[in-house]
């Protein structure tokens, strides 16, 4: 992808960001594929259309009053790394340092290295939702009308601490939270409902006091709608964005072995002719 | 026994290290409004619950759900507050240890962790809440500031310093109420140096917490059997900065003693034992838990029962000396 992002198709931006986590983990030789595409287009709305947060990050005026996103499932970091770096965050020819020594793209997102763009260090899971609780907190306290996004994965929703975060967000009325969840049924060990079913999830969250819509997670449309709905919304809001983990690439779909594997030379070619 | 008198007090009275700290947050958040104060549901037995009378929209009860009020606590930080964390220190540190590491310690984070019922002297609960591994684990993570107080006037003074300089900070409060070791005027809490509180010669006592005023009673006793005892005190073991003062210590004296209200791993007699294996090798003789779980049971009598009352260590140094 080469010039300003507002003269591309939503698909060209969406295809470069796959093709840079790709060509990221394949020259890494490590990393996690199937979570990180599964997301793209989740990350590609909330960044093109939902959040407002300036590219010249803390040298903006508006710093303070930026949205703030935390990428609670950290593993997903290249699509993350991708987006903030194809938006102007920091310099795309940075990706390729992705997960090497001395690199700012560590393995899980860090605010260590002073990264453009990152808010939380994440990567132990079931701590991005306490943490983005904590933010919204100070955020009221300081009549800051800025929202806090926070992106889960589902196989995260079954860490404990993540029901009493949910448990706490509906307690303290947090309408300054909306809570995606990257719901691709997938995880290390095989699918989420022979690892440990999360239910009817939607139910759950609206018994934890939550406004929930589901949505197809690929479709532009309609995770630009659910998350208008949700930036309005004065109730902690949740989006279950159905996804599929690998989307994109034919064999990487809904294959837990990509979880955390990268593709080798042959792999990776066939991959990028996918998303040409 | 020669005392530092300028800075000590000779008949201390006894006062409850918790309130110190409830009395110094409502203080702190008079001067600051960026001063909130999460709590697990032991808001009045650590008494966070004067702030929360204070300043009830800046404290947070999570209920009984530690490792989200850690992670909350990493949140508000983000977004610049000065987040005071309490509860039990069996609930504060093993509890939500992945919690304090990654998002607390790695993004070093401004959150302040004061854990109140630390060590054996909870007493009657027994060993599910008698914290004797929590300065271990606290000790263990990069960039981990950790102090433990030894009286209700050093509490204070460790709570207003742990507000005013930056980064994670973990301070062991004690259950017991103690007798005031420090002379309010004239001590002021300072992390660089450890506190001489007797010139000795015979051995050195390094300490801190709620075994201090146990330690000088201790020396007194042995000073009636003609050994001069010299005790170290040293709140803050991490960042440790009174290696130097130690070293000396231990150069004149030949052997050193540590005593805490902790296991033996990982407290302060690791630390001495770290500092000297690496500097100046001594015998050392580590009293504290000795790699057990605790018990039910009164105060004093788990003191005397775990071998941390002056009578003890006094029976305990004699024989180290003998040696």
């Amino acid at each position: 992808m080469n010039g300003n992002i507002k003269d591309i198709s939503f698909k060209e931006f969406t295809n470069t960001v796959r093709g840079d986590i790709l060509k990221m983990i394949h020259g890494a030789k490590s990393g996690h594929p199937g979570g990180s595409l599964s997301c793209v287009e989740i990350l590609s709305v909330l960044y093109t259309k939902i959040l407002n947060v300036p590219v010249e990050w803390k040298k903006s005026s508006d710093f303070n009053k930026r949205d703030r996103f935390i990428l609670s499932k950290g593993h997903a970091s290249a699509c993350l790394y991708s987006v903030l770096a194809r938006l102007g965050f920091f310099n795309p020819e940075e990706l390729m340092t992705f997960r090497k020594f001395g690199s700012r793209l560590q393995g899980h997102p860090s605010t260590r290295y002073g990264l453009e763009g990152i808010e939380a260090s994440t990567g132990s899971l079931g701590q991005g939702l306490s943490m983005a609780s904590g933010v919204a907190l100070g955020l009221k306290l300081d009549k800051n009308p800025a929202k806090v996004y926070v992106l889960m994965g589902d196989g995260e929703m079954q860490e404990g601490s993540v029901w009493e975060a949910l448990m706490a967000i509906s307690h303290r009325k947090l309408d300054n939270i909306v809570v995606i969840v990257d719901r691709n049924n997938l995880q290390i060990d095989g699918s989420c409902d022979d690892v440990k079913s999360l239910g009817c999830l939607d139910k759950k969250l609206e018994a934890f006091g939550f406004e929930v819509q589901t949505v197809d997670g690929h479709s532009e449309d309609e995770l630009t709608k659910a998350l208008s709905t949700a930036k309005a919304s004065n109730k902690p809001f949740a989006i279950i964005a159905n996804t599929i983990k690998g989307k994109g690439i034919s064999f990487m779909e809904n294959n837990a072995g990509w979880h955390g594997k990268a593709p080798k030379d042959a792999e990776l070619e066939a991959a990028m002719e996918e998303i040409k | 026994m020669i005392i530092n008198s300028s800075f000590l007090k000779t008949d201390g009275e006894v006062k409850s290290p918790r309130s110190a700290y409830g009395e110094t947050l409502v203080e702190l958040g008079e001067k600051n409004k960026n001063i909130v104060v999460l709590d697990a549901d032991l808001s009045c037995s650590t008494q966070t619950c004067m702030f929360h009378k204070k300043f009830p929209e800046r404290f947070f009860n999570s209920g009984i759900a530690e490792q989200d009020m850690m992670t909350t606590a990493a949140g508000l930080a983000l977004a610049g507050k000065i987040p005071f964390v309490s509860t039990f220190a069996m609930f504060a540190t093993a509890r939500c240890l992945d919690q304090i590491r990654n998002s607390i310690c790695y993004p070093k984070l401004n959150v302040k962790i004061v854990a109140t019922h630390g060590g054996i002297t909870v007493g009657e609960d027994g060993a599910s809440h008698q914290a004797l591994e929590d300065v271990s684990f606290m000790r263990s993570i990069p960039g981990m500031t950790v102090i433990i107080p030894s009286d209700y006037y050093e509490v204070k003074e460790a709570v207003r310093y742990a507000a005013n300089t930056d980064g994670p900070f973990y301070i062991r409060v004690s259950r017991t109420n103690l007798k005031t070791v420090f002379d309010e005027s004239n001590y002021k809490f300072d992390p660089k140096n450890a506190v001489k509180i007797t010139d000795g010669k015979d051995v050195t006592v390094v300490t801190n917490g709620e075994t201090l005023i146990e330690a000088i009673n201790a020396a007194k006793m042995l000073e009636a059997d003609g050994i001069s005892a010299e005790i170290l005190h040293t709140p803050q073991i991490k960042p440790f900065f009174a290696a130097d003062d130690l070293v000396q210590s231990a150069k004149k004296t030949g052997k050193v003693v540590t005593v805490e209200n902790h296991s033996i791993i990982g407290g302060i007699g690791s630390v001495v034992c770290e500092t000297l294996s690496e500097k100046h090798p001594t015998p050392v003789l580590r009293i504290g838990t000795n790699d057990v779980f605790g018990q039910s049971g009164e105060q004093r009598v788990l003191m005397e029962q775990y071998g941390l009352t002056s009578e003890k260590l006094y029976e305990k140094i004699k024989a180290f000396l003998k040696k």
